[in-house]
Order: structure tokens, then C-alpha cells, then sequence
């Protein structure tokens, strides 16, 4: 009993201590964070640019005779989206990455803006989808009463219907941050220095698997259940005029 | 309480989805002051036709002037024209994710560029017409049907349109609320305001009508004076539909 003691006690002491290894563990945290607070931005902006493009495209330009000059670029924007969604959602987040350190980056070797980007590009592409299913779910109605009134088709977007729209894929937005946030963890494979790699990292100094693995499995869980928290709390905001 | 002056001219108006021809040639004229009340079989045209007044359906064919603009030319900012024609629709279509208040200063606050203290006490006073001021705080999916309906209106109306057009406004109602609507667009008539109103309410046509038309197969098959129409319609159609309805 007590050499069990003994021994957990000198693996927690190597694991987090020697060599100040727990800053490394939180400097790993940080870039994890890092990481998924950036890509979350550039995926919700992606992510609204394309939904918009192929809800425009969908509802306006389709059906359509004769276009105008707006309309054929929207129609090409709407095809190179197209491409984008068929590319990043058919490949591995992981090949992703790599591609973009390996060969789009290989001149710059900036491993953590190249995460950052790799991760955003790639979540845009999902929180696309997502918001343009919010789009599709809002009824014509609320469309033709906001142009009867005589806002234009940017306006009616802006104050009609994205926030009906957010506020009905919030869930599902949530759920798309907190797969980031979890899938950030690959980004070892670059040699970005997350959480999961300085984990990794400290397990194969120490030849001790337990402390550093289920430290990282409960950061991680900790960080969703906080996530979870917050938009639970905005979602109960949002849903105050439903009563 | 009609005068002469045209506020919409509709000219040959045709409109067809995918091949199907729905309206095959309107012509008609609304006059400043108007009550026109059309009536017709489900899959007439009616509502058709009044959603082209206002370009929410693109025709596919004719002309529509409006106050003396032809709407239907793509070099016409059709937003500026909107703004005059207020919509009520079957469905209410209120913002349900703003207040009552909200959903009636929008529009002015941001296409009229008013203050919103000028857009809010204007507001409250068209709630107070309808009775419903004490609900301004509420949202839309607070409220029945009824005061919904009353809530569409005002707020087609926060936006001092010339004309106001509706889309069997009484429809999707319980039968005891199809009166405080109607209630509401009668004292409107009497004000003088210019109304399209497509319905199924006769009494309404019968009542408050300056003109009633009836829409079959596309075409205006017959208009005239209500006391005309619903006491000697010529129409065999027409007959054989009041025959149904009254």
C-alpha cells in the first residue's frame, strides 16, 4: 500500500514538477486556446459569408430569367463555394493541416498561424452549412413582410432574418465549437505545441502515462463543460421571446 | 369618399409560374380613397394579383404605375415605392424575435430615419387606436391571433403608406377575433384610407367596398358598386359562386 503511495506521489512530483513541467502543460493550454479562439472567429466569419453567398444564390438568382451583373457574381461565387465545401468537408482535418504547414507554409514554418488557419478554413465550412440551414428555416413570411415594408434584401438579412436564424442553430453552432475545440488536438502534427502534445510530450520523459494523459482528458472536459455553460446561458437569452 | 385621383394603374398584368398562367391580363385602376374588395375561387388569382401590386410576385407581363411610377421597370428602386404600399397578410408575418413595439418602429426608425422617441410615441399612439397599447412590451408569440392581426396592421400603418393592401387578413383566424380585425379595417376605410383587400368576408365587401371585383381564371370576370354586384351579378360564375358563399 504504501509503496503504491510512494509511487504515485513520484509520478505526480515528475509529472508536474520537475522541471516546472506543469507551466509547460499551461502554456500548452494557452496555445490550445489560442488556437480554437482564433479559428472560431474565422469560422464564423467564413462560415456567414458562405451561408449568405449560397442562401442569395438559392432563393434570388436560381429562379431568375434574366440576371444581372450582381447575379453573375454571385453565381460564381456561389460555384467556387460550392468547391470549397466539396474540398474541406471530403478530406481529414488532419491532411488539412498538413498540407497547409507542409506545403502552403513551408517557406515560414509559423506552425501556430498555420494551425490557426488550417482549423478556421475548416470549420467554415461546417458553421456554413449550419447557418444556411438556419437560412432555409426562417419562414418566407417573415421575408415578404420585411420587403413590404420596404427594407432590401441586405437589411431584411441583417435585422430579420439572421438573428431568427442564429438563434434556431445555436445548439448546433455549439456543438461545431466544441468539436474545434477538441480537434485542435492534432495540431502536434505540426509540431504546434498544444496541450495534447506537451502531454505527449511529458509522458514520453517520464515513461509515466497515467498523470499527464488523464490531466489533459480532464482539462479539455473542463474547458467544454464551461463552453456548454455559456451557451447554454445565451441560448436561454435568445429564447426569452418565445414565452 | 373616392376621388379621381389614380394611385395604381394596372395594365395587362400577366403573371405565370413555371408555364402556368395565373393572372392573364388585369387591367384595373384604384382610385385615391378606395375600398376595392376582391373576392374570387381559391386559385383564382386573387391573391396573385395583390401580390404584384407591390412586386412581391414579379409579373411576367403589363405594367403597374404607382402614383404615376411604373413599379414593374428594373431601373425602379422598387424598395422607395414599398415603403408607401403597406402589406397585411394572411399569416401576420410579425418579427417574432421583437417586441410589439419594436416590430412597429423598425421600419420608421430605420427606412423614415426617425428618432426612435419620435418612432416610439407615434407607435403608441396607433397601439392605443387598436386598443393594444398596454401589450407594446410583448412578443408577438404572446398574443392571439387577433391582436396579432391588429399588431400587423399598425404596423404597416407606423409606416404612413398611401394605400394598404391585404391578403385575406381574416383567414387564418378563429371566428370570434375576425371581428375586432375587421373592426379595425372598417374605422380605416372610414378614415379614408386606400385599401386592396382580398377576402372571403362578404359582409366586409358588402359594408365598406367602394368597388368589389371578382377575379376567375385570371381575368377581372366582373366589378361593380356592392350593391350591384351582390344584388345583380351578371356572371354566371359569379352567380354560382355567391350562390356558395352567401
Amino acid at each position: 500500500m504504501q509503496e503504491f503511495f510512494d509511487s504515485t506521489r513520484d509520478n505526480f512530483i515528475s509529472t508536474f514538477l520537475v522541471e516546472d513541467r506543469w507551466q509547460q502543460l499551461l502554456s500548452g493550454l494557452g496555445i490550445t486556446l489560442l488556437i480554437t479562439f482564433f479559428a472560431v472567429i474565422i469560422g464564423i466569419i467564413l462560415g456567414c459569408l458562405i451561408a449568405i453567398v449560397r442562401s442569395t444564390y438559392e432563393t434570388n438568382v436560381k429562379t431568375k430569367k434574366c440576371l444581372t451583373f450582381g447575379d453573375y457574381i454571385i453565381k460564381v461565387l456561389n460555384v467556387i463555394c460550392k468547391i470549397y465545401l466539396t474540398i474541406i468537408r471530403g478530406t481529414p482535418v488532419v491532411v488539412q493541416l498538413m498540407i497547409m504547414y507542409f506545403i502552403i507554409f513551408a517557406n515560414s514554418r509559423d506552425s501556430i498561424l498555420a494551425a490557426i488557419l488550417s482549423f478556421g478554413i475548416n470549420s467554415g465550412a461546417y458553421v456554413a452549412e449550419i447557418i444556411r440551414s438556419g437560412i432555409m428555416s426562417i419562414d418566407k413570411g417573415q421575408f415578404e413582410a420585411s420587403r413590404s415594408l420596404g427594407f432590401n434584401y441586405k437589411d431584411t438579412m441583417i435585422h430579420i432574418i439572421l438573428p431568427q436564424a442564429f438563434k434556431n442553430v445555436l445548439p448546433a453552432l455549439g456543438n461545431e465549437f466544441i468539436v474545434l475545440l477538441k480537434e485542435t488536438s492534432v495540431a502536434g502534427y505540426v509540431a504546434v505545441q498544444d496541450l495534447t502534445y506537451v502531454a505527449n510530450l511529458i509522458r514520453s520523459r517520464t515513461y509515466e502515462a497515467f498523470f499527464p494523459l488523464i490531466t489533459t482528458a480532464v482539462i479539455y472536459l473542463v474547458l467544454v463543460m464551461i463552453l456548454t455553460f455559456f451557451l447554454g446561458k445565451l441560448e436561454r437569452r435568445l429564447r426569452n421571446s418565445d414565452h | 369618399m373616392t376621388t379621381n385621383e389614380v394611385l395604381i394603374k394596372v395594365e395587362g398584368l400577366e403573371k405565370s409560374f413555371d408555364g402556368v398562367e395565373v393572372l392573364k391580363g388585369i387591367d384595373a385602376e384604384i382610385h385615391k380613397g378606395d375600398v376595392i374588395v376582391i373576392i374570387g375561387a381559391s386559385g383564382s388569382g386573387k391573391s396573385t394579383f395583390l401580390r404584384c401590386l407591390n412586386l412581391l410576385e414579379e409579373p411576367t407581363g403589363g405594367r403597374i404605375l404607382f402614383e404615376g411610377t411604373d413599379i414593374t421597370d428594373p431601373k425602379v428602386d422598387i424598395n422607395l415605392h414599398r415603403q408607401k404600399m403597406g402589406m397585411v397578410f394572411q399569416q401576420f408575418n410579425l418579427f417574432p424575435h421583437k417586441t410589439v413595439l419594436q416590430n412597429l418602429t423598425l421600419g420608421p426608425i430605420k427606412l423614415l430615419k426617425k428618432t426612435k422617441e419620435e418612432a416610439n410615441s407615434e407607435a403608441m399612439k396607433l397601439l392605443e387606436r387598436v386598443g393594444l397599447a398596454d401589450r407594446a412590451d410583448a412578443y408577438p408569440n404572446q398574443l392571439s391571433g387577433g391582436q396579432k392581426q391588429r399588431i400587423a396592421i399598425v404596423r404597416a400603418l407606423a409606416m404612413n403608406p398611401d394605400v394598404l393592401l391585404f391578403d385575406e387578413p381574416t383567414s387564418a383566424l378563429d371566428p370570434e377575433m375576425v371581428g375586432e380585425v375587421l373592426d379595425v379595417m372598417k374605422t380605416l376605410a372610414k378614415e379614408g384610407m386606400t385599401m386592396a383587400v382580398v377576402t372571403h368576408e362578404m359582409g366586409f365587401a358588402r359594408e365598406v367596398g367602394t368597388k368589389v371585383v371578382f377575379i376567375d381564371e385570371g381575368v377581372i370576370a366582373e366589378e361593380n358598386t356592392p350593391e350591384e354586384f351582390f344584388n345583380n351579378p351578371q356572371n354566371p360564375r359569379l352567380q354560382d359562386f355567391l350562390s356558395k358563399v352567401l
